[in-house]
């Protein structure tokens, strides 16, 4: 890097533009290029990817009929996957604090793992949302100035707002500092530092509001709660550290980019406290709801042991808590940091738990029993696990590109006068 | 592609990668076209009209009366039916309030059968406004109704109770509306715009009395059976994938005349007026029976009334 800074100085003479187009060039040819395994894994996240797209295309064209939802249960595994996917960008924040309220050096190296899976979390979200609408043709009706944008009265107008918020200070924070490590200069701190600690705010806001969507919810007893808005955010402080932790490993492997154990340490630092918080407002909750008993507690007894003979959503709750616990027992294992065998298995743990308890766990016993107490059950269909495996599929697409651009550009193997002349 | 030539990896190999790509390149193209295929069918069907139709409070006089003359020719297109579609517009001095007598139903559902035929639902689905639960007596907890039942009416030890849209005063449904397709008219009555309704059924959610149906599908109505007297935000035929509710058949009911599960109900326990007449029926009940309305405790303040006569 030192080498580099003579010539760059010269070229700060030369047009913005210029540089920003070779940029966008290179970041291109970093996406395209790369080993087999590369190759392989992007041909078979595309052919999901449209398979997901294609079950989708049907499902505009014939109706949501091919879903498995109905007027008693009129949300199912998209919104599931939506609440999720909210936690994990907000997850991603747990490396955010660490890295720029207390300063952890090692953190801050590799911080953009964290910013980058915000951005690829956001983007499932709103695919998650698009292809929960009946009428996707309609979409520009939300838009705020030519759609009709009923804020501040519909929650869902300000998780339109936080979501989208959330995208772009994230896109803002990783472009400028991937652009001035490929131009090879100093990032300016008043062009970002301020956009890290709003979007530590915005983190937990689009959690927050999420959780409002629900919770607002007279009608819904389940949901009702003012628990809901902190469980989200625990479990999201679980999720998101798992998943990152599991990222940083396979991108240990996979690449150059050094990964000490020291922000590993740091997120298993975290997820310790925040996995017992967590099962400590789940035991709440399931205390709050058994003792007190009466007509509100039949979302919570059909979801953990059945009513009247309905128990779809039994064996799901039931293997979240026996995931979770046994999660919480493998990340307080003083070994676990260095057995990573144990870590690993304590991560996916979690993942599945959470995955479960914030999706069919949280959103499907909202709607049974139906609000006049008629018990219909929902599991997802075909065509929806196919358009749920495709926009996972299309997210680990844009989390695989943006690591793939990013990773080059930070370890200064690529940059404005260097090409990269090994692909990773 | 040049860039890349220059370096380290011998020419050879990287024209073969070029070719690769080149021909994953088209492949997926292809494949991706082929995934894409139905829904470019399906916006081949969609009128750039449709797409581009304002909300109802925005449209003029002149671009409403263009829409329902393009509704009337699809509907005429698509179903072959002959259709009348009008805007019925809210009478000034008129407050609609409904009460239901639950001593004398009898849970014979023809309410729930004239609302599916007087509102063009589709017939596959047997979809209706009303539910009518069966409940035990001795118990109010709707946890103990059944809708399912399927055996002789009315049975000795059980009542009847048909739930609708309760026209809330403080309709949940409509403040979660993202994008105000539902809305409260000045008569009372909650009303969907089903050309701006986005599909993403918060309302469904929010609604506390289960009100509100989804078109899942395009519904199917055959020709002969298809109530030609429509409204434009009532019992027109919905469009898929939009949200749709009672309106205390508008249609009917701001012309004067009584909502069609009112008309068929044998018993007469179906009582419908306006609130701010004094020498209304529907007043003299309120005044003078012991009435109720469901989930009182949730602040919706319905105007559906229930009562009994003893």
């Amino acid at each position: 890097m030192n080498g580099d800074s003579q010539s760059t100085r010269t070229l700060q003479t030369t047009h913005f533009s210029g540089n920003y187009f070779r940029f966008l060039w290179r970041s291109f040819l970093l996406a395209t290029e790369g080993s087999w395994l590369f190759y392989t894994w992007m041909t078979l996240l595309t052919a999901v990817a449209l398979v997901g797209l294609n079950a989708w295309a049907v499902q505009v064209k014939e109706g949501m009929v091919l879903t498995n939802m109905t007027d008693h249960v009129s949300w199912g595994l998209y919104i599931a996957n939506f609440t999720f996917m909210v936690g994990l960008a907000a997850g991603a924040v747990m490396m955010v604090i660490p890295a720029y309220i207390y300063h952890d050096r090692r953190m801050h190296d590799v911080v953009i793992v964290g910013e980058l899976l915000a951005i690829a979390a956001i983007v499932m979200c709103l695919m998650f949302v698009v292809v929960d609408l009946g009428r996707p043709d309609r979409f520009w009706h939300l838009i705020p100035g030519i759609g009709r944008f009923n804020f501040p009265l519909s929650m869902l107008t300000w998780d339109v707002i936080v979501l989208n918020g959330y995208l772009l200070l994230n896109l803002h924070i990783c472009g400028y500092l991937l652009y001035m490590r490929f131009l090879g200069r100093q990032p300016n701190p008043k062009w970002y530092i301020p956009f890290v600690f709003i979007s530590i705010i915005w983190a937990i806001s689009i959690h927050t509001v999420t959780a409002f969507l629900y919770c607002g919810l007279g009608g819904r007893p389940f949901w009702n709660t003012a628990l809901l808005a902190p469980r989200f955010l625990t479990s999201a402080f679980v999720s998101g550290p798992a998943f990152i932790i599991l990222a940083l490993q396979i991108i240990r492997r996979t690449t150059s980019f050094h990964v000490g154990d020291g922000p590993i340490q740091t997120l298993v630092n975290i997820m310790r406290v925040t996995i017992l918080i967590n099962l400590l407002m789940i035991i709440s909750e399931i205390f709050t709801e058994f003792y007190t008993g009466g007509t509100h507690t039949s979302s919570a007894t059909y979801l953990y042991f059945g009513l009247h003979g309905h128990d779809a959503l039994v064996p799901w709750i039931w293997s979240s808590i026996v995931a979770t616990v046994l999660a919480t027992l493998f990340l307080l294992c003083p070994k676990v940091t260095q057995n990573l065998w144990m870590l690993d298995i304590g991560c996916v743990l979690a993942l599945v738990g959470i995955w479960i308890e914030k999706g069919m766990g949280l959103i499907i016993p909202g709607f049974i029993p139906s609000t006049l107490h008629e018990l219909v059950e929902y599991a997802p269909s075909l065509l929806e696990w196919k358009i749920t495996a495709g926009i996972w599929a299309a997210g680990l697409m844009v989390y695989t590109i943006s690591l793939k651009i990013a990773i080059p550009i930070f370890t200064g193997e690529t940059n404005l006068l260097r090409q990269n002349s090994k692909s990773a | 592609m040049s860039d890349t030539n220059s370096d380290s990896t011998p020419d050879q190999g990287t024209s073969r990668r070029t070719a690769m790509k080149a021909m994953g390149l088209t492949l997926g193209a292809a494949a991706f076209a082929k995934a894409i295929a139905p829904l470019t069918q399906w916006t081949a069907d969609l009128s750039l009209d449709e797409f581009l139709q304002k909300h109802y409070k925005e449209l003029s006089n002149d671009e409403l009366a263009n829409v329902i003359e393009r509704l009337e020719a699809e509907t005429k297109e698509e179903y072959g039916a002959e259709v009348e579609i009008n805007d019925y517009r809210p009478e000034p001095g008129v407050q609609f309030g409904y009460a239901l007598n639950l001593s004398i139903c009898i849970g014979c559902r023809k309410c729930a059968e004239a609302c599916h035929k007087e509102n063009n639902h589709d017939r596959a689905s047997q979809e209706s406004y009303i539910r009518v639960l069966e409940m035990d007596k001795g118990s109010t907890n709707l946890e103990n109704g059944n809708a399912n039942y399927k055996h002789p009416v009315p049975k000795s030890d059980k009542y009847y109770m048909p739930v609708q849209c309760q026209q809330c005063d403080y309709p949940p449904c409509v403040d979660v509306c993202p994008v105000e397709a539902t809305w409260k008219e000045n008569d009372g009555i909650v009303v969907v715009d089903y050309n701006w309704c986005i599909g993403c059924r918060y309302c469904e959610a929010a609604c506390p009395y289960h009100a509100r149906r989804f078109n899942w599908t395009k519904p199917q109505v055959p020709k002969d059976q298809i109530n030609p007297n429509q409204g434009y935000l009532s019992n027109r035929i919905r469009p898929q994938g939009a949200m749709e509710k009672c309106t205390f058949c508008l249609h009917r009911t701001r012309q004067g005349q009584m909502p069609a599960c009112l008309e068929a109900c044998p018993t007469g326990a179906r009582v419908f007026g306006n609130l701010l007449d004094p020498n209304s029926t529907i007043r003299w009940v309120l005044e003078n029976k012991r009435v109720f309305v469901l989930k009182e405790d949730l602040g919706t303040k319905p105007r559906f009334y229930y009562f009994f006569d003893e």
